[in-house]
C-alpha cells in the first residue's frame, strides 16, 4: 500500500484541514471530552462534527459524511473509550460511510494518503494498559481494529492521543495540560509541524508530544 | 357633561401627545406624563381645581398596579422575600426617617414636626418606581427586586404611621387650628358659610363643624376634628366613609383581620367558581367587568376599614397568582392600570404650585436635592450591607431616592392633625412632587452614566439568570398536552394557554399548570411572559388563526423560536411563509407508525421496516421542500398544474422505493450496511 502524500493535491506548505468526528452520547456529563471540544472546536482549519448531535437517531447521512472526508486531510475520531473501542455511533459511522468503492476496494481511493488517528479518553489508569496490567494490552494494541481499518482505506495511521484515568483527570488537575496538548497537537498537524515519521511507531501521540514537534513546517518526512 | 368631556379630552390629549414624545426622546413614559401635567396645569392653566379630586380617582391606578404586582408574586415568592422585606425595608424606613428628622430638628421649631417630616419623606413612590422598572425590564434584576421589597414594606408601614401621626400633634399649631375651628363653628352657627368651611378643609371639615361643641372645648376637640378630617383625606375617594372610625382598638383590630381574611379566603375559594362561570359565557366584557369589580371591590372594602387599598389588592393579587385566570386578569386590568396611572402622574405634574415654587425656588431646590441625597445615601449603604452587586446597587439607590404619593397622603394627614404647619406643608408638598419629577432623570442617569461604566469593567460577573427562558404553548388539546409533558420532563418551564376554560380546568385537575385565555391576544401574551420566552409552540386547533398568530409573533418577537402544528401541506406552507421555524405535520408521524406496525404485522423484519420508514420520511421531506417552490398560496391545490405534476412524480418515486428490487442492492433503503461484492479485491487499480 502506498502512502504517498505527494499524490495529494496540496503543496507542502499549505495547512492541513482537519476533520474531528466527535462522538459522545452524554456530553452534559463529560468531564474529559467536553473541555477538549471547547478548546479546539473553533480552531482555524479544524472542522468539528458532533455526530450524536448531527444524527440523534443514528440516521447518518452517508453522502454528507463522505463529502466531508473528501474535504479534509486529517481524519480524527474523538471519543471516550467504551469497552476498549469507540461508542456505537462511530462504529455505525464506519459501517455506513466507509463504503466499498469509496473507501476501499479496487476503485475506493477517496481516503488515500490522509492521516488518521483516534483521540480517546480511557477510564482505566495508564498502568492498567500494559501486558502486565489489568487490561493486558496497550491502548494502541486495543485500537488495532481502527489501525487496520485506516490501513485498508489507504490512510496513514498515527498512534492514539490518549488520556488515561479520565474520570479523575479534572479532580487531579491533569485536564488542563491534556487540553493544552490537544490544541498543540491539532495546530501542529495543521501547520505541518508534527514529525510524522517519528510519530508513527510511538505507543501514544502524547507520550512526550514536545519531542515530536518541529519548529517550522519544513520537515515533511512522511514519505 | 361637556365640562367633563372637555377635561377628559385635555387629559387624554396630554397623555397621547406627551408620552410617545417622551419615550422617543428616551425619557420614559412617567416623565412624559409628569411634563404633560405641568403643561396643562401650572403652565397653561387648562385644568385647575379638579386636579385633586381627580388624583384620588387616579390613585386607583396605583391600586391596580399593586394588584398586578401581586399576581406576579406567588405566596412562596413573597415568603422568600421576607428577609429583605423586613431587613431592607425596615432599615430603609427607620434610617431615612431618622436621618431626615435629625436634620429637620435643627431647622424646625418642633421635634414632633421633624419626626413627621422624616416619616413622610422616607416613603418612596411605588407608582413611579414600579412603572419605570417594568418599562425598562428591570423588575427581575436583583436591584429591582430589592427595590420592590422596600416599596412593599413602605406600603405596609403607612398604616402604623397613620396611627402615629395624631400622637405627634404640636400645641402651638393646634392653637392656630383652634382658631380656625372656632371660626368654622361660628360660620356654622350663622348657617351661611358651612360650604366655605367644607371647601377650606376638604371633606370632613363639615363633620368637624357639626361636632362644633367639642371643637370649642379646646385642644382635644381640635385633635378630634383633625382626626375626623383625616379619615376623609386618607380614604380619599370614599369621602370619609368609614366603618371603623368609632371602634375601640381591639374591635378595630378584629374588623381589620376579618377584612383581610375575607380577601384571602374569598380570593382562594370564591373567585374561581365565579370566574369559571363568567368565562363560560364567552363574553369578554363581562370578564373584564368582573376583573375590575374585584379590584374596585377590594379597594372599597379596604378603605371602609381604613386599610391601604393598594395593600389589599396586592394581597388579592398574591392569592390569585396561582389561579388559572391569572393571565386573563392581568391582561384585562393592564390597560386600565396604565391609563389611570398615567392620569395619576399627570395630576402630580398639574398639582405643582408654581407660585410657591418660584417664590422659594432656592429653598425648594435645596430641600429636594438634600432629601434625595439622604435617601440615596441610606439606600446605598443598605445595598452594601445586603451585598447587592454593583449594577443592582446603583439601581437600588437611584430608583428609590424620591418621596412618593403616600408622602402626599401623610402630609395632608399631618397638617390636618396639627403636626405640620400649613406653610411647611405647602413647601414639603413641592419637595415631594419635585423629587418625583426628578426620578425619571435619575433613571436616565443610571442608563447613560452608570451602566456603560459598569459594563466596561471586565470583572463584572454575568447577570444571574434566575428564570430560565420559558416556552409558551398555545392550545393544550391532545397535541399541546404531549408537547407540554415532554418539555416539562426535560425541565423546561412552560406556560400553557387555552381558550376553553373547561380544558384548562381538566388540565389543572391532572396537575398541569395552565391558564385560560385567547392566545391570539397580544395583551394576554404579554401577561404570559412572552418577553422572556425563548420559544413558542402554536398548537391551537384553528388553522387560520394559527397562521395569523405565527405572522404576528415573527413580526413582534423575531428572536422567538416558533414551532407550529400544521394540519396539511397547504397549511404547512402558509405557516412556513408566515415565519414558523419548525412546522410539524400533526398526523404524519402517527401514520408512518401505523404503516410500520402493519408491515411488521405482515412479517417484515422490524429493522427493515425501520429503514423503509426512514427512507420514506426523508424522501417525503425532500419533495415537500421542492413542492414549496411550486406552491402558490392564491392558487387552489387542485388547479396548480405544476404542483400536481410534481406530486404525481413523487408518488411514482415512492412506488420505486417500495417496490424494492432485491437483486439491486444499492437502492435507497439498502444503501447502508452494504457488504462488498463477492470476491472483491483489496488492492486498488491506480
Ligand atoms: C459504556 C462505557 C464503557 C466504558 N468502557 C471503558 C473501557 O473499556 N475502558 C476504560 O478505560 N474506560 C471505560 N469507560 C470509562 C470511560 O472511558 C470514561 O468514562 C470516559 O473516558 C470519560 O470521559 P468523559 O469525561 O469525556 O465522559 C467506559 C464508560 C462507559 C460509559
Amino acid at each position: 500500500m502506498s502512502a504517498d502524500p505527494a499524490s495529494q493535491s496540496f503543496a507542502g506548505q499549505e495547512p492541513r484541514r482537519i476533520l474531528v468526528l466527535f462522538a459522545h452520547p452524554s456530553l452534559d456529563r463529560s468531564e474529559a471530552n467536553a473541555p477538549m471540544v471547547a478548546a479546539a472546536r473553533d480552531l482555524e482549519a479544524v472542522t468539528y462534527v458532533d455526530l450524536y448531535a448531527e444524527y440523534p437517531a443514528f440516521e447518518i447521512d452517508i453522502d454528507r459524511e463522505q463529502q466531508l472526508l473528501l474535504e479534509h486531510d486529517v481524519i480524527c475520531f474523538q471519543h471516550p473509550l467504551y469497552w476498549y473501542s469507540t461508542p456505537a455511533m462511530l462504529k455505525e459511522w464506519q459501517d455506513l460511510v466507509l463504503e466499498h468503492g469509496f473507501a476501499y476496494g479496487s476503485k475506493g481511493t477517496a481516503l488515500q494518503g490522509k492521516l488518521f488517528f483516534s483521540a480517546t479518553t480511557a477510564g482505566g489508569a495508564e498502568s492498567a494498559y500494559s501486558a502486565r496490567g489489568e487490561n493486558h494490552f496497550t491502548i494502541r494494541e486495543l485500537l488495532h481494529p481502527l489501525e487496520q481499518t485506516a490501513q485498508l482505506c489507504g490512510m496513514i495511521y498515527l498512534p492514539p492521543f490518549a488520556l488515561f484515568g479520565a474520570r479523575t483527570a479534572v479532580d487531579d488537575g491533569r485536564i488542563a495540560a491534556h487540553v493544552a496538548d490537544w490544541v498543540r497537537l491539532l495546530t501542529a498537524l495543521r501547520d505541518r509541524r508534527l514529525d510524522i515519521a517519528r510519530a508513527l511507531p510511538r505507543p501514544r501521540l502524547n507520550d512526550n508530544l514536545e519531542s515530536l514537534l518541529t519548529a517550522a513546517a519544513a520537515s515533511e518526512e512522511e514519505r | 357633561m361637556s365640562g367633563v368631556l372637555f377635561q377628559l379630552f385635555v387629559y387624554l390629549c396630554a397623555a397621547v401627545i406627551a408620552v410617545p414624545l417622551a419615550k422617543r426622546l428616551g425619557l420614559g413614559s412617567v416623565l412624559g406624563y409628569l411634563i404633560a401635567g405641568i403643561v396643562i396645569g401650572p403652565v397653561f392653566h387648562i385644568v385647575g381645581s379638579e386636579t385633586e379630586q381627580l388624583q384620588h380617582f387616579a390613585e386607583l391606578g396605583v391600586v391596580m398596579m399593586l394588584f398586578l404586582v401581586g399576581l406576579e408574586l406567588k405566596p412562596q415568592l413573597l415568603w422568600q422575600m421576607r428577609a429583605r422585606l423586613l431587613g431592607l425595608g425596615g432599615l430603609q424606613v427607620l434610617a431615612t426617617a431618622g436621618g431626615i428628622a435629625a436634620i429637620a430638628v435643627l431647622l424646625l421649631d418642633h421635634w414632633r414636626t421633624a419626626v413627621a417630616t422624616g416619616l413622610l419623606l422616607a416613603l418612596s413612590s411605588t407608582a413611579i418606581v414600579l412603572q419605570t422598572l417594568s418599562e425598562k425590564g428591570l423588575m427581575k434584576t436583583d436591584g429591582g427586586r430589592a427595590g420592590f421589597a422596600v416599596l412593599l414594606f413602605q406600603d405596609i408601614a403607612v398604616i402604623p404611621m397613620l396611627a402615629l401621626i395624631p400622637l405627634l400633634a404640636v400645641p402651638e399649631i393646634i392653637e392656630v387650628a383652634q382658631h380656625a375651628a372656632g371660626a368654622a363653628v361660628e360660620a356654622a352657627s350663622t348657617g351661611v358659610a358651612a360650604a366655605t368651611g367644607a371647601a377650606a378643609t376638604p371633606g370632613a371639615a363639615v363633620e368637624a363643624a357639626a361636632t362644633g361643641i367639642a371643637a370649642t372645648t379646646g385642644a382635644a376637640g381640635a385633635a378630634a376634628a383633625a382626626e375626623a378630617a383625616s379619615h376623609g383625606a386618607e380614604s380619599g375617594h370614599a369621602a370619609g366613609l368609614s366603618l371603623v372610625a368609632r371602634l375601640s382598638g381591639w374591635r378595630y383590630a378584629l374588623v381589620v383581620l376579618g377584612a383581610v381574611a375575607f380577601v384571602v379566603l374569598g380570593g382562594h375559594f370564591l373567585s374561581r367558581p365565579l370566574f369559571r362561570f363568567i368565562a363560560a359565557s364567552h363574553l369578554r366584557e363581562s370578564f373584564t367587568a368582573a376583573a375590575l369589580l374585584l379590584v374596585v371591590g377590594i379597594a372599597l372594602l379596604m378603605t371602609l376599614v381604613d386599610l391601604s387599598p393598594a395593600l389589599g389588592t396586592f394581597l388579592a393579587g398574591v392569592v390569585l397568582a396561582d389561579s388559572e385566570f391569572r393571565h386573563e386578569l392581568e391582561s384585562d386590568i393592564e390597560p386600565f392600570k396604565g391609563l389611570l396611572l398615567g392620569l395619576f402622574f399627570i395630576t402630580v405634574g398639574a398639582g405643582i404650585d408654581f407660585a410657591v415654587l418660584f417664590g422659594e425656588l432656592l429653598t425648594v431646590l435645596v430641600l429636594t436635592l438634600g432629601v434625595m441625597a439622604i435617601k440615596g445615601l441610606v439606600l446605598f449603604g443598605l445595598g452594601r450591607l445586603f451585598r447587592l452587586r454593583a449594577a443592582d446597587h446603583w439601581l437600588f439607590a437611584l430608583s428609590l431616592a424620591q418621596a412618593g404619593e403616600f408622602g402626599f397622603v401623610l402630609l395632608a394627614f399631618s397638617t390636618q392633625n396639627a403636626v405640620i404647619p400649613p406653610e411647611l406643608g405647602k413647601l414639603l408638598s413641592l419637595v415631594v412632587a419635585l423629587s418625583m419629577l426628578l426620578t425619571p432623570v435619575l433613571f436616565i442617569g443610571y442608563d447613560r452614566l452608570v451602566l456603560p461604566r459598569l459594563r466596561s469593567g471586565a470583572d463584572q460577573p454575568p447577570d444571574r439568570i434566575d428564570e430560565q427562558g420559558s416556552v409558551i404553548i398555545a392550545g393544550v388539546g391532545r397535541f399541546g398536552q404531549v408537547v407540554n409533558r415532554l418539555l416539562i420532563a426535560a425541565g423546561v418551564k412552560t406556560v400553557v394557554l387555552d381558550h376553553e376554560a373547561g380544558i384548562v380546568e381538566r388540565m389543572r385537575q391532572i396537575g398541569i399548570r395552565s391558564y385560560f385565555g385567547d392566545a391570539s391576544r397580544p395583551d394576554l401574551l404579554q401577561a404570559a411572559g412572552i418577553e422572556q420566552a425563548s420559544a413558542f409552540v402554536v398548537a391551537i386547533d384553528d388553522r387560520d388563526r394559527a397562521v395569523e398568530l405565527v405572522a404576528y409573533l415573527k413580526r413582534e418577537y423575531p428572536r422567538l423560536f416558533i414551532v407550529v402544528r400544521a394540519f396539511d401541506v397547504d397549511n404547512l406552507y402558509l405557516l412556513r411563509t408566515a415565519g414558523a421555524d419548525a412546522t410539524v405535520r400533526e398526523v404524519f408521524e402517527g401514520s408512518l407508525d401505523a404503516a410500520a406496525a402493519t408491515l411488521r404485522g405482515l412479517g417484515h423484519h422490524p429493522f427493515a421496516v425501520e429503514k423503509l420508514k426512514r427512507a420514506f420520511r426523508r424522501h417525503d421531506e425532500d419533495t415537500l421542500d421542492e413542492l414549496h417552490a411550486l406552491w402558490d398560496r392564491d392558487l387552489e391545490l387542485a388547479k396548480n398544474r405544476a404542483l400536481l405534476e410534481r406530486v404525481r412524480a413523487r408518488t411514482a418515486a415512492e412506488l420505486e422505493i417500495t417496490a424494492r428490487d432485491r437483486s439491486r442492492l444499492h437502492d435507497r433503503t439498502e444503501r447502508g450496511w452494504t457488504p462488498p461484492p463477492k470476491g472483491y479485491r483489496t488492492t486498488r487499480e491506480d
